[in-house]
């Protein structure tokens, strides 16, 4: 999230880049320069489009193009392999994941690591020990939260992802 | 125990976790923000719960909550508290919320120091983690500069993750706390060779971030990184450095030549398209930055030019978009290369996405010529047309003009063409630019007196449609047009062909209906409509039409005088007055057109914008001095009140009086001219070449076509620009048979050589246009002495400023990272006063003194290693000899010379660091040593201490003295700028000078640079320098040549260039000086021909330019004079009035010596050979002298060196 700006002026950047992100065809290229809100013309957004997702970082001029394409490649392919076969719901209702995650690749607005074995076995190393700390305390947890999942039936299928899926990942500015 | 969590936990389970709250928030669509509400009380009750797993499930939420824009800053303290919960699943949860909603307001963060330092030093490296990550979110400048030390001892913690957070958190730290960069730099510098490649690409990526705001103080990194370029295979740290190469280049050109080299081998053998694409970019920076026309690197930018278009073409559109922007770059100083893809460019306006037609259209800017540019103006225009979407459709016409008007209208041909572009442009519905094409209009007019009367005739057209274009489009700024329109007709109005239709249109009263601006404007032009009419009217004798059009006059001007717009009312009424006077002339039958015109009498000159703000100040003139002291206030009230009454009694305006105030006028007109004549800092309208050569008569030299007969002027309506396109295209061709027919007869075209702009730098084909109008394009005046710079201000609140630290100076005790202290740290005097050298009797010496005094001995030697390693980065850059240059014949190729110099240029900076550590290594335990250590250190001490005195026995007795001194030289004036380079040679064409390099891998090799400049305007070409060789000195001639032919020099010279060859001889001997004759023969063609040119030079080898300059520490400079083997001589120079700081740093200069030890005034200096002579100076300064004691292990070296010193001296 960009860094020390209220909530409101996050929201609108969010709806804002959803906005100029979700218009564009299929066929144009992913690059949008920068607009003031998100800090003037050395900025700009590099989006990738997958199925009913957005992802969109906001970059300045030290970043290479090419290679912000790469990385949210790498991100996406990270992702898919934290939640097997990932899906926008797994993203929606496992937030806090996905954050951890991507601090493990984006830290402070900076990249910091773009080999995915290594994400995913430092990824695997946290839940390991998540898990132990758990122990036994979390198990039955771990139990009705299965219980609750499997007895709603109600979970929407198709959902308007539109508004949601760019909270996700517009997470990292670098700045 | 453990049934009570279970317990607890399974009241948990029907607590609502956060997928709980998501899918809530799902199933509440129509009543989401009630629901939500609803959440938060929850929470709320949650949070006051003791149990620290509810509390994080409940901030877990929070931070959900806070994404979907709600403020939970309330909540910071429970964050803080989840923060520091034990285990690591909490404690994530409160470092997530915590960087996703602290900010520097935040109140609380202060309360977080400890535990983010708890945090930081837990055996768990996750924990470390996750506060390192949170941390850089969220950092404040009082958190990094308590935590900055602690941060930088985990950049050496033995796992690599906790390293490589560590090393990209420190520039959020810089950023916040810039005292820390200087400390902090060196463990930085050394991340960059870290075994580990995601710490190496952390610390390369702080290091670029931090390079990128403030290139220069990373220039002495150049080695270090060139060294990675060529090594990594990790592409994101390869598009990184070659990133920051980009931003270094400019600084440096000769780090440029170095790197085009590399850079063009990763283009061709890269897969990866992003590294390619960033090696396009930085070999484009490069080619910027060194000097423009190098003609051997046309293959460069033919590579670049060549890829990019690939990219180009390629259907992925982010290729073609990245290629473009690229291509853009290229264009500002190759225009040239990028011209040939035109047809690419003009492909890409056509594209679908917008991103990728601004870009074009960017591109296209750089495009034009005087051939092309109706063509491509044409081709936009119909984009204009076509164009959905004001935004594009504005960046469109802003770009139009931008492309005609670029470079004083050095494109354009045809200046009608170009104002019926204009006008067409006016049909434009809805955009912002109105006044953009006002202001050209306006330009134009003034500035092409030729086009005026064509000008005029379409203005006034459009004055007559205004009422289309005032009644559809007033409130989109479109009328601005009316305002240039307006004037140029009432400027102008002599060129009108029917004033007095003019006149009527611009007094409608539709016309109030206009922005009040150009209703002025209005106004104003009217009268100047007025005078020219009846000045025509009296000129023929018409004595009733010229009351008539008073009387339209003073019919259709209270329409204004009822405006709103005060400047209009105003305007109005005064003019409303002046005719009704006219009036009562005329029906006297008065002649009054003479005085009427005469209010408009004179000529406007264009002016620059900037002009007045660059009249200088006169000599002896203080603008802030009063003229008059200030009246005091009693005079004032006496006197302004009559003042006031004074001047409105005569208001109500008699007759006589008006006129006698324009007699009036115009006598002070004519004074105030003469006036001007006199005064030497008023612009005077005629000291640019191009105003006197627009009073030339020259119209009847040129090929004016007659247009006028084919345009239906007297048609009012929009005239099409395509018209003109023909006309000017029939133009050409008449132009071109012309040109072939008087080829034909061999007539002499000098008689037709007029003077035209630019001719020297056009292409043929582009000179073959000439232009259809006389385009004397008046240029703007300025001020005589007016300077050309324009210092931009840089922005103060930009936070990256406070980064721009030199990073090679060496660390002062005060620039430590705050160490967290205990009450105990008093024990750390001790230690502290056993330092105290023991040859010093007074122990209570204040401890303060006493470290300065340490510290000032640290900046000595530090200083002289800092000076050298600049000098390193200077031979890192210039050790290389250009390949063609010299092409010894034993050379091992160009990759091994780079590999040597470098290791050259890593030593002193290693061994420096490792000074600054042993020094930190030993301040640091100082400080923290308890007293059961003491003893050991005792023991430390007292060796150090020895080793202390030993060096100490050296310096001459008074210590104390020195420090006064000391101080003094920091004040002393500044060192004058030196440059090795000495002349070598000089004729009218070409300047030679050169410098001789050693270096100490080559014992008997020294390179000469030659720095080649044209003086002529001639080009220079087939340079080849050759020299006369000695036994003992030869030139290292490419294989297979024999010893008398010459080397050739690997570039050409276009006039003015200068440009730098390197050659290397070889040498056998080193202990004499020697002069070598030599001659450097070259082509110079100019357009009378070409000629073969010589220049004789002598080549002076002097025994200095064999020395190396090479560190020594004051113990081996000591062992060394010790040794005995090394003889003696000396040298005494008298008249010297140059300070000893600045006499010293000469020595190093020229003579390549490196300051041992300094004290007071008297010196220790070191050099050695490039065969390993080592050579010793003492250098100690008296009230007027310089005396210089020398120890050598060669005796005839050391004479010739000190001699050669003794030149140098006796200039100081």
């Amino acid at each position: 999230i960009i860094l020390s700006q209220s909530e409101d002026t996050q929201q609108q950047i969010i709806r804002e880049t959803f906005h100029l992100v979700s218009k564009r065809d299929e066929n144009v290229c992913n690059f949008l320069e920068g607009g003031l809100l998100i800090g003037g013309s050395d900025n700009k957004l590099i989006y990738r489009h997958y199925a009913t997702l957005y992802f969109v970082f906001c970059v300045d001029s030290s970043e290479s193009e090419l290679g912000i394409l790469d990385l949210i490649q790498v991100f996406v392919e990270t992702l898919d392999k934290c939640f097997e076969n990932v899906c926008e719901l797994d993203l929606i209702f496992h937030v806090d994941k996905v954050h951890n995650i991507l601090a493990e690749m984006v830290m402070g607005g900076m990249v910091l690591e773009t080999n995915m074995n290594e994400i995913v076995t430092q990824i695997d190393a946290q839940n390991k020990l998540e898990k132990s700390e758990a122990g036994l305390a979390g198990a039955p947890a771990r139990a009705v939260s299965a219980v609750k999942n499997m007895n709603l039936p109600e979970i929407p299928r198709n959902i308007n992802i539109g508004d949601i899926s760019i909270k996700v990942p517009n997470l990292p500015s670098f700045k | 125990m453990a049934l009570k969590m279970v317990k607890g936990s399974i009241d948990r389970m029907f607590d609502k976790n956060l997928q709980d709250l998501v899918r809530g928030i799902r199933n509440h669509k129509e009543d989401e923000a009630k629901y939500i509400s609803q959440c938060i009380d929850e929470i709320k009750q949650e949070l006051k719960q003791d149990n620290i797993a509810v509390k994080a499930n409940a901030v877990c939420k929070l931070t959900y909550l806070q994404m979907l824009g709600y403020d939970i800053s309330w909540a910071a303290f429970n964050i803080i508290e989840v923060m520091s919960a034990s285990k690591f699943t909490f404690k994530r949860i409160g470092y997530l919320a915590a960087s996703q909603c602290f900010h520097e307001g935040t109140d609380v963060i202060m309360l977080t120091t400890n535990q983010i330092r708890k945090d930081l030093s837990s055996p768990s490296q996750y924990d470390t983690g996750v506060a390192l990550t949170g941390l850089s979110c969220f950092v404040t400048p009082d958190l990094a500069r308590d935590l900055a030390n602690d941060i930088m001892t985990l950049m050496s913690h033995t796992k690599p993750y906790i390293r490589k957070k560590a090393v990209l958190i420190m520039y959020k730290v810089f950023l916040k706390y810039p005292e820390s960069l200087r400390p902090a730099f060196p463990r930085l510098k050394e991340k960059l060779e870290d075994p580990d490649p995601g710490v190496q690409s952390a610390a390369v990526n702080v290091i670029c971030e931090l390079a990128r705001r403030n290139p220069k103080n990373y220039l002495s990194l150049a080695p270090l990184f060139f060294k990675l370029m060529t090594s990594s295979t990790n592409n994101w740290v390869l598009i990184k450095i070659i990133k920051l190469f980009g931003a270094l280049t400019p600084l440096e050109p000769r780090l440029g030549k170095k790197l085009i080299e590399p850079l063009t081998n990763l283009i061709h053998s890269t897969s990866a398209m992003s590294l390619l694409y960033e090696c396009v970019n930085t070999v484009i920076a490069v080619l910027i930055s060194l000097s423009s026309g190098m003609p051997n690197h046309s293959a460069s930018i033919q590579l670049c030019v060549q890829k990019l278009r690939i990219l180009i073409e390629d259907s992925d559109q982010n290729l073609k978009y990245l290629g473009l922007l690229a291509m853009s770059k290229i264009l500002r100083t190759h225009p040239k290369s990028v011209q040939a893809h035109k047809d690419l460019v003009l492909q890409c306006l056509d594209d679908k996405d917008e991103s990728i037609r601004l870009r074009a259209l960017d591109l296209l800017y750089g495009m034009v010529s005087k051939k092309n540019l109706v063509e491509i103006v044409k081709k936009l225009m119909s984009h204009v047309d076509k164009a959905e979407g004001t935004t594009y459709r504005d960046e469109l016409l802003t770009k139009i003009i931008d492309i005609c008007s670029q470079c004083n209208y050095q494109h354009i041909t045809n200046f009608q063409w170009y104002i019926s572009v204009l006008v067409e442009l006016t049909r434009l519905e809805g955009t912002r630019h109105g006044h953009l094409i006002a202001a050209q209009m306006l330009d134009v007019a003034i500035r092409v007196k030729a086009i005026r009367k064509f000008a005029v005739s379409q203005m006034s057209a459009l004055l007559d449609s205004a009422h289309l274009v005032a009644s559809s489009t007033q409130r989109n700024g479109i009328c601005e047009v009316l305002y240039a329109a307006a004037w140029i007709c009432g400027e102008f109005s002599e060129h009108l062909q029917e004033p007095h239709q003019t006149l009527e249109a611009m007094l409608r009263p539709k016309v109030t209906t206009l922005p009040g601006h150009i209703q002025a404007v209005y106004v104003q032009n009217v009268v100047k409509l007025y005078a020219s009419i009846l000045q025509q009217k009296e000129q023929a004798a018409e004595p009733e039409a010229a009351q008539d059009v008073t009387q339209l006059m003073v019919d259709r001007l209270p329409q204004f005088v009822q405006s709103a717009d005060l400047e209009v009312q105003e305007r109005a009424s005064c003019i409303l007055q002046l005719v009704k006077h006219i009036q009562k002339l005329q029906a006297k039958d008065v002649p009054v057109a003479e005085e009427v015109s005469a209010l408009f009498a004179g000529e406007l000159n264009p002016v620059a914008p900037k002009a007045q703000k660059k009249v200088p100040v006169p000599e002896g003139l203080d603008l802030d001095a009063w003229i008059n002291e200030p009246p005091s206030d009693s005079e004032s009230e006496d006197e302004k009140p009559k003042a006031i009454f004074h001047e409105e009694e005569p208001r109500p305006a008699k007759p006589r009086q008006l006129e006698a105030d324009e007699e009036e006028l115009a006598r002070r007109r004519e004074a105030r001219k003469q006036e001007q004549a006199n005064n030497p800092f008023y612009i005077k309208s005629s000291p640019s070449p191009q105003k006197r050569y627009q009073d030339m008569p020259g119209v009847e030299h040129i090929p004016v076509v007659q247009i006028d007969l084919s345009v239906p002027l007297k048609v009012p309506g929009m005239p099409v620009s395509d018209q003109y396109v023909k006309l000017e295209e029939e133009r050409r061709h008449r132009q071109r048979l012309e040109k072939d027919r008087k080829k034909k007869k061999k007539k002499d075209k000098e008689k037709k050589g007029k003077p035209r702009r630019h001719s020297s730098l056009h292409t043929e084909s582009d000179e073959d246009i000439a232009p259809a109008q006389q385009v004397d394009i008046v240029t703007e005046e300025m001020p005589e002495n007016a300077l050309p710079s324009d210092e931009d201000d840089k922005d103060p609140n930009d936070p990256y400023r406070a980064l721009d630290i030199d990073l090679d100076k060496p660390l002062a005790d005060s620039e430590k990272l705050p160490v967290q202290k205990h009450r105990n740290t008093d024990t750390s005097k001790s230690p502290e006063k056993e330092d105290v050298p023991v040859v010093e009797k007074k122990v209570r010496k204040p401890k303060k003194k006493e470290k300065k005094h340490r510290e000032k001995g640290r900046e000595k030697r530090e200083k002289g290693k800092e000076q050298k390693e600049g000098e390193d980065l200077d031979f890192w850059l210039s050790a290389t000899p250009l390949p063609a240059a010299a092409p010894a014949p034993e050379e091992p190729g160009v990759n091994a010379v780079i590999a040597a110099s470098k290791e050259e240029g890593e030593e002193p900076g290693r061994e420096e660091r490792g000074a600054e550590e042993d020094e930190e290594d030993e301040r640091d335990p100082e400080k923290k040593s308890s007293k059961r250590k003491k003893k050991q250190h005792k023991k430390e001490k007292e060796e150090r201490s020895k080793d202390k005195k030993k060096s100490k026995k050296k310096k001459p007795p008074s210590d104390e003295a020195a420090e006064p001194v000391e101080n003094g030289a920091l004040d002393e004036d500044p060192l004058p700028p030196m440059s090795s380079y000495c002349l070598l040679a000089e004729n009218s064409y070409i300047k030679m000078t050169y410098d001789i390099q050693g270096s100490l891998q080559k014992d008997s090799q020294v390179t000469v640079s030659v720095v080649l400049e044209n003086q002529s305007s001639s080009f220079l070409k087939s340079m080849e320098l050759n020299v006369l060789d000695s036994l003992n000195t030869k030139l290292a001639r490419p294989e297979g040549s024999s010893v008398h032919d010459g080397v050739p020099v690997p570039f050409q010279l276009p006039p003015g260039i200068s440009n730098e060859a390197q050659f290397v001889f070889t040498i056998q001997s080193i202990v004499m000086a020697q002069k070598l004759k030599g001659t450097l023969s070259f082509i110079a063609k100019n357009d009378e021909g070409s000629t073969h040119e010589k220049l004789d030079f002598k080549l002076h080898f002097s025994c200095t330019s064999y020395l190396v300059t090479t560190p020594c520490y004051s113990d081996a400079f000591a062992k060394l004079l010790e040794s005995g083997d090394l003889s003696m001589s000396s040298i005494k120079v008298d008249g010297i009035s140059m300070s000893f700081q600045n006499l010293l740093a000469k020595i190093c200069f020229h003579h390549h010596f490196s300051v041992v030890e300094r004290v007071d005034s008297c010196a220790s200096m070191y050099s050695r050979s490039i065969q390993g002579h080592h050579v010793c100076l003492l250098v100690k300064k008296g009230e007027k002298s310089v005396s210089v004691d020398g120890k050598c292990s060669d005796s005839t070296l050391l004479s010739n060196v000190l001699e050669e010193m003794r030149a140098t001296l006796a200039k100081c």
